[in-house]
């Protein structure tokens, strides 16, 4: 099973938080916090695996981790889950968000958290993994988009083109900071 | 009121969406909070408009605010409300909010449940989906039941996408509502060959995380994974379901075997590193659980090992923390295959990584010996100083710890050096861990009697050097190994060389700045030494002295702040004062004061007082005293301004009680005394016990020089006992030598030279201490159990559930009502009558189809057809299995005296489903080394006997594929089999025909009519009651035949394609004291009928049966029946003939019996769907006929179920106190019958294409109702 799924960048700010076993609001933000905590002091070519110990459910757990240029993210999951399985399986969620938001970074996870959920609900569900073939995930996704679109429809055109107009002067808004190397080498990587 | 409307929808198009909240909460970050606090009070004005789509939009900027913290559970019901939206955008943005942020305890959830069925039946599949997922995260117990059965439903859509999902969630609403398991296991089984790669791979998904909780209740589902395992090429799948064996393996070691081979070849041909890690793991596992069974496995040992080693070695850091891992799982049972790689796992400990530091640690722990203790040791200590951050720091000191001090100080052979060692560990900077120092140095010092010396030498230096220890702020932690320090040089001052000197430490003014605790014990056992250095020298300089300074410094305690410490301080200042005072009048005092600290103090078990049983008649939860009653209150006292001062109300006043009545209580609280465990008697407790380190008396104690001054604490000495020991153990080795050389020169044996090449083994080290380790005291009938680590709150205890009898889908044991999952009805009548509803499992299946598109139906037939098969397949196996259990007996007992028999009868003993499933699996795992046992004749008479199908046909070797995996393959040997068989079959016939004799005899009659006993006061009671398929066959002195009903359902399904087998069991069990064997069963073929013999035996040679029967065993064999015509009953008389053989002599004995084929035994359990009902129904070729029975009072649905039972029907449908129901021959009749009852008065309407097949079938239900 997995526990709980985290996304937070550099800084330890949540991009996107999904738990599978309930926590108050509060205590959510310090599982964050200890998280981030101990993810951020390690280095990037120490080994993905942490011991979570007391934070989420004891000593079954364990956090499970990538991180992509500014982003971190974590997996919490127990000893049922295989952990280089895990680790493929991070890899194909980013893989996908690549595909969905075209050149995924950070900036896509902040403005469209929703949309992050929804793919993510394609991969786990209620913390067992649903699927992990990209094509399908990625297919199953768009045609929901589609559905969205086209119960938009006439009314929600103008909405749409007052969001453009907003968006329209944005300067602050690079796109440029990329995820970056989602293609690291991934020793366990075999056809899913 | 229009304008208002319009005027909202414009504004809503400057309504902040979710990237505009983002952005805002960006452009400010200085004022973030305040900035959200105005964007929530915008989304409560929002979420109270009446526009769905500004609400929604609401709580789509509520779920991101969420993220960041904020509770927003007082919006769910805005949540329920955008759920509820048909549209699909909104819709899903309410499940998003709802997952995230309902729970259990969220009220409005009860008010989702009906929109939640709607949309999990909405033709759109992203609508259901939608609402799985939702719903798998915020389920509660009352969503799980309501909607469990709509999950059902849904696990057979058409659409994968929704049958995944449908089948991942059963896992949570199992988790909420365990009554759900048993009605939805066989449907989440048939998921597993789901046709959809997802949609298996989901099951396999739910059933390990299932069967992680309770393996033991999965363990029949092995064979069905070990094939998956081998077809699936998926590799989640497969790590699942290796990980799956992996928890199997411990609970069956014979699983274990059969896996080994598979996974290594995965091992040799996978290339993805994480199915071969899994493949290592679940060897490991495997190994561990067959640590004894298998003497070839340190082949498979060393291949994990080897892979691992490779792992660790791998520049990936996942893989080299994963490689020692596994490792750590292999050292626990087999640690001399991972010390040979000690050298790589101490590089480990180099590694910048903490994670494999730490994990090379564990490792470590298992790997020390008394040989390598210090050297490990010695490793980590310099790692301990190198090591950065605390936290390393620390796990390094509790390992170095932890290795110690396992196994009662198992490796340690020198406690010297071990002491040193923790002192030298007191230096660590900042470490937390002081206590677990002090505990370490409390618990030597006490258990082992011989190091006290020494301790206490050091500790007195500690307490002499305590600035150095308390000197920095940031070592507050280390300062509680003085508490040690302080305790051991008290209590065993008289090791103290000078105590003076000791005495000066404690009372120094820099420790009125330690913790309260510590001061309270300095105070204690200044008083202890006070009394040593009394005794020492009574009036002598040093006594004075010391009575001096105890004087003039404990003052300064009794000032403390902590009451312990002021206590102590002024109850020995008082004692010091009045013993100055005695001796000023020249008292001899000083043997008194040493009594105040005599008796000896015995270390206590931590678990010692849970493991006190309560006594019997002590109520722990009684009151001892009524509690006070509220009237009492108006007395109580005005508060006292200490605490402690506050007097005690609970201590019951004491009246005046005459002498007499005191005597008598004094006397009964002796007798309680003597009787409570709890009383420390006045005789020493006999349970101490000392262990006495194996033949330590040979051993000689070697005197280590201590000439380097001990009392420098900056400068480590722990290497020097190294360097002591190495010359020790040197020195022991040469003494060794020299004694073997001479008993060699003594014996001229020439053997001894391993001794001197070979690195010197465990037992060559010899303790430098005469090592008295005390045991733990533990109380007296102290319970043994050791369950303590339990948690109560495991929500899986409640998925513990027997599942073995749903997997097989006969209706042996049905549901019970009480089990079926809630199924929503709109009238109140079908509520009112549910209790007569149960009796059959087949009905809630049978119902479902009919929702169902015809493309489900086809996908039905599938299903009827592997179940066709796998029932098949289990015929098979049980075959398989007979031939197992007469090879044993022929192996173990062939050279036995032998007996024979002859005729009576009794009850059967009832077969469960369960044992059935269990002895699948039995010869499942148990048909691997059958071939490989098989002795020469033996073995092909036995398959003969077992199998007498192929062999018949065939005439070959007895037929041994024991891989069910294969099953097609078999499938189409086997119908070509029966093919041939039947040609050789039509020329019996004919023999056949030459014969006159038909000898027809009705089973049931001459069975004493015990039977009847049997099937008719048993059934009368409401559960359903037990119904059995043995009868009695016959039975004499010695020897007892139970029938099994002639075609049992796999039996007959497997020999479908014939048309015209029927397979009888017959168990026989030896009644007597004598041996039997030479069994033959014999059956006077009729015309109709004959027995299957094998090929080349005449028409009239018995059969032998494959098996001896040794006293008081029973064992099962199977005859096979060829039939040409089913329509009439059939009668066979036969005869079996055995010898009995007892120790002085041998007997030839005969047992007559009779075979009775009723029509019912030509029925096969078919399961038949309504609307194939009703078409064959419609078809016309079917001849009707028809049978009342009177006078039938038990509950219908029981009646339902005793039909289904005994005569092989399954139910149809079933509408109040009507049914339909179905059956089918082995020659392919249908047989429908219509069911009805009103008043006692059943009647059957019955439709089939053999009339004469027809009334007799309704003869016999006929007969079996008018039985009970």
């Amino acid at each position: 099973m997995i526990k709980a799924i985290l996304i937070f960048n550099n800084h330890g700010k949540p991009r996107l938080i999904r738990f599978y076993q309930y926590f108050a609001e509060d205590m959510q933000q310090q599982i964050i916090r200890e998280t981030f905590h101990l993810v951020s002091k390690r280095d990037d070519n120490v080994c993905n695996f942490l011991e979570g110990g007391s934070l989420i459910g004891g000593s079954d757990y364990k956090l499970i981790y990538r991180h992509y240029a500014t982003l971190y993210f974590v997996f919490c999951v127990d000893s049922s889950e295989s952990e280089l399985g895990i680790l493929d399986l991070i890899q194909v969620f980013v893989e996908t968000l690549d595909k969905c938001f075209e050149n995924v970074c950070e900036l896509d996870l902040i403005f469209h958290m929703d949309k992050v959920h929804y793919i993510l609900q394609e991969v786990v569900m209620g913390g067992m993994v649903l699927e992990t073939n990209m094509n399908e995930i990625v297919a199953q996704v768009e045609l929901q988009n589609r559905m969205e679109k086209s119960e938009g429809g006439l009314s929600a055109a103008p909405a749409r083109a007052v969001s453009a107009v907003k968006n329209m002067n944005l300067p602050e808004m690079p796109r440029n900071i990329n995820i970056g190397d989602i293609n690291i080498k991934v020793p366990s990587l075999s056809p899913f | 009121m229009a304008l208002k409307i319009v005027k909202g929808s414009i504004d809503r198009m400057f309504d902040k969406n979710l990237q505009d909240l983002v952005r805002g909460i960006r452009n400010h970050k200085e004022e973030e909070a305040k900035y959200i606090s105005t964007c929530i009070d915008e989304i409560k004005q929002e979420l109270k408009q009446d526009n769905i789509a500004v609400k929604a939009n609401a709580v789509c900027k509520l779920t991101y605010l969420q993220m960041l913290g904020y509770d927003v559970s007082w919006a769910a019901f805005n949540i329920v409300e955008v759920m509820s939206s048909s549209k699909f955008t909104y819709k899903r943005i309410g499940y998003l909010a709802a997952s995230q942020c309902f729970h259990e305890s969220t009220d409005v959830i009860m008010l989702t449940t009906n929109q939640i069925r709607k949309d999990l039946s909405s033709p759109n599949q992203y609508d259901t989906g939608v609402a799985l997922t939702g719903l798998s995260c915020f389920v509660t117990p009352d969503l799980a039941r309501d909607l469990a059965n709509d999950i059902m439903t849904l696990m057979s859509h058409t659409k994968p996408y929704i049958r995944k999902k449908a089948v991942l969630i059963m896992y949570k609403v199992f988790l909420k509502y365990p009554e759900s398991l048993r009605p939805a296991f066989p449907r989440l089984k048939e998921k597993l060959e789901d046709p959809d790669p997802g949609v298996q791979s989901a099951a396999v998904n739910v059933i390990c995380e299932l069967a992680r909780r309770n393996p033991k209740n999965y363990l029949s589902l092995a064979p069905l994974f070990f094939k998956l395992m081998t077809s699936s090429t998926n590799n989640w799948v497969l790590i699942k379901i290796i990980k799956l064996f992996g928890a199997l393996t411990p609970l069956e070691p014979r699983l274990g075997k059969k896996l080994i081979e598979p996974l290594t070849n995965l091992i040799h041909s996978t290339s993805a590193m994480s199915l071969l890690y899994e493949c290592v793991n679940t060897v490991i596992a495997v190994l561990i659980s067959l640590s004894s069974g298998m003497p070839n496995h340190s082949a498979s040992i060393q291949l994990c090992v080897q892979k691992l080693r490779i792992l660790i070695e791998d520049s990936d850091q996942n893989l080299k923390y994963l490689g020692l891992l596994a490792m750590s799982k292999i050292l626990k049972t087999h640690p001399k295959s991972v010390q040979s790689h000690k050298d790589l796992i101490l590089q480990c400990l180099d590694d910048k990584d903490e994670s494999i530091r730490l994990r090379a640690l564990d490792l470590l722990y298992g790997m020390v010996s008394k040989k390598n203790l210090m050297e490990i040791v010695k490793k980590l200590m310099l790692h301990v100083d190198k090591a950065e951050g605390t936290t390393y720091r620390d796990e390094l000191l509790t390992k170095i710890i932890d290795i110690c001090s396992q196994s009662n100080y198992q490796y340690i052979t020198n406690f010297e050096w071990y002491i040193s060692i923790l002192v030298e560990l007191t230096r660590l900077e900042g470490t937390r861990h002081g206590h677990l120092i002090a505990s370490q140095m409390l618990d030597v010092a006490i258990r082992v009697k011989a190091i006290r010396g020494f301790a206490v030498a050091q500790m007195a230096t500690l307490l002499d050097n305590a600035h150095l220890l308390t000197g920095n702020v940031q070592r507050k932690g280390i300062c509680e190994v003085l508490y040690a320090a302080a305790w051991i040089c008290g209590e065993f001052s008289e090791h103290l060389e000078n105590p003076m000197q000791t005495l000066e430490a404690m009372l120094r003014p820099k420790v009125a700045t330690l913790p309260g605790h510590i001061q309270a014990v300095y105070v204690q056992n200044a008083a202890k030494l006070f009394a040593t250095v009394l005794k020492s020298g009574e009036g002598s300089a040093d006594s004075t002295a010391a009575q001096e300074m105890m004087i003039e410094r404990l003052p300064l305690f009794v000032q403390s702040a902590n009451l312990e410490v002021q206590e102590r301080a002024s109850c020995i200042l008082q004692l010091v004062k009045y013993i100055q005072k005695l001796q000023q009048k020249d008292v001899e005092i000083a043997e008194e004061v040493i009594a105040l600290f005599a008796g000896e103090l015995n270390p206590v078990a931590p678990k010692a007082q849970k493991k006190v049983p309560v006594p019997e008649g002590l109520d722990l939860d009684a009151w001892i005293n009524e509690p006070p009653s509220e009237s009492e209150s108006e007395d109580e006292q005005p508060k006292a301004i200490f605490s402690k001062e506050e007097p005690k109300h609970s201590r019951p006043r004491h009246t005046e009680v005459d002498e007499k009545e005191l005597a008598k209580r004094r006397e009964a609280r002796k007798q309680e005394q003597a009787n409570n465990p709890f009383y420390i008697k006045a005789s020493p407790s006999s349970q101490k016990v000392y262990q006495e380190a194996p033949g330590v008396e040979h051993i000689p104690v070697v005197q280590i020089d201590l000439t380097v001054p001990l009392k420098v604490p900056g400068l480590p000495m722990s290497d020097q006992y190294v360097k002591l020991e190495e010359e020790r153990r040197q020195k022991d080795r040469a003494d060794k030598k020299k004694k073997e050389k001479k008993k060699r020169k003594e014996k001229r044996s020439g053997r001894g030279k391993k001794h001197d090449s070979g690195p010197e083994s465990e037992e060559d080290i010899t303790p430098a201490h005469m090592v008295d380790i005390v045991t733990e005291e533990m109380p007296e009938n102290a319970l043994p159990s050791d369950d303590d680590d339990k948690d109560p709150n495991d929500p899986h205890k409640a998925l513990d559930i027997d599942l073995d009898n749903l997997v097989q889908k006969a209706a042996i044991r049905p549901l019970a009502d009480s089990e079926k999952l809630p199924v929503r009805s709109h009238r109140a009548a079908e509520v009112l009558k549910s209790p007569a509803e149960d009796g059959d499992a087949e009905r809630s299946v049978s119902q479902e189809p009919k929702k169902k598109s015809s493309k489900e139906k086809k996908e039905k037939k599938k299903d009827k057809d592997r179940d066709r098969k796998k029932s098949k397949e289990e015929k098979k196996k049980k075959k398989h299995k007979h031939e197992d259990k007469g090879e044993d007996l022929l192996g173990g007992q062939e050279d036995e005296p032998v007996v024979q028999s002859e005729e009576t009868s009794e009850v059967a003993a009832p077969p469960s489903s369960t044992t059935a499933e269990v002895s699948d699996l039995d010869f499942w795992l148990s048909n691997a080394p059958v071939p490989s046992n098989t002795q020469g004749a033996a073995t092909v008479a036995a398959a003969a006997a077992a199998d007498p199908v192929p062999e018949a046909a065939s005439g070959a070797a007895p037929d041994s594929e024991p891989e069910e995996p294969k099953d097609t393959e078999a499938e189409e040997t086997k119908s070509s089999k029966h093919k041939k068989k039947k040609q050789k079959k039509e020329k019996e016939e004919k023999e056949k025909k030459k014969k006159k004799k038909h000898h027809h005899h009705h089973r049931h009659s001459d069975a004493g009519g015990e039977e009847s006993v049997q099937n008719g006061t048993v059934e009368e009671e409401e559960p359903l009651p037990p119904m059995s398929n043995y009868c009695l066959l016959a039975e004499n002195s010695y020897i007892k035949m139970m029938l099994e009903d002639a075609d049992q359902v796999n039996d007959i399904q497997g020999n479908l394609q014939d048309g015209s087998q029927v397979v009888v069991s017959v168990i026989f069990e030896n009644k007597c004291e004598s041996f039997l064997k030479s069994m033959e069963f014999n059956v006077l073929d009729s015309l109709n009928s004959k027995l299957q013999r094998p090929e080349g035996s005449g028409a009239h040679d018995g059969l032998t049966v494959p098996f001896q029967l040794p006293p008081g065993v029973s064992n099962e064999a199977r005859f096979v029946f060829t039939m040409q015509s089913i329509v009439m009953p059939q009668k066979l008389k036969g005869t079996l003939t055995f010898i009995v053989k007892n120790e002085d002599s041998s007997t030839h004995e005969k047992l007559d019996f009779k075979l009775h084929f009723t029509c019912t035994s030509y029925l096969i359990t078919t399961p038949c769907y309504s609307d194939a009902f009703a078409k064959l129904l419609e078809s016309g070729d079917l001849k009707c006929s028809s049978v009342k029975l009177e006078g039938i009072s038990m509950p219908f649905h029981h009646l339902l179920a005793r039909i289904c039972f005994h005569h092989h029907f399954s139910v149809v449908e079933r509408i109040d106190s009507c049914a339909s129901m179905y059956s089918r021959s082995i020659q392919g009749h249908h047989v429908c019958l219509l069911v009805k009852t009103s008043d006692q008065t059943v009647s059957i309407d019955a439709k089939c294409d053999e009339p004469t097949l027809l009334g007799n079938v309704l003869d016999e239900i006929k007969q079996t109702f008018s039985q009970c």
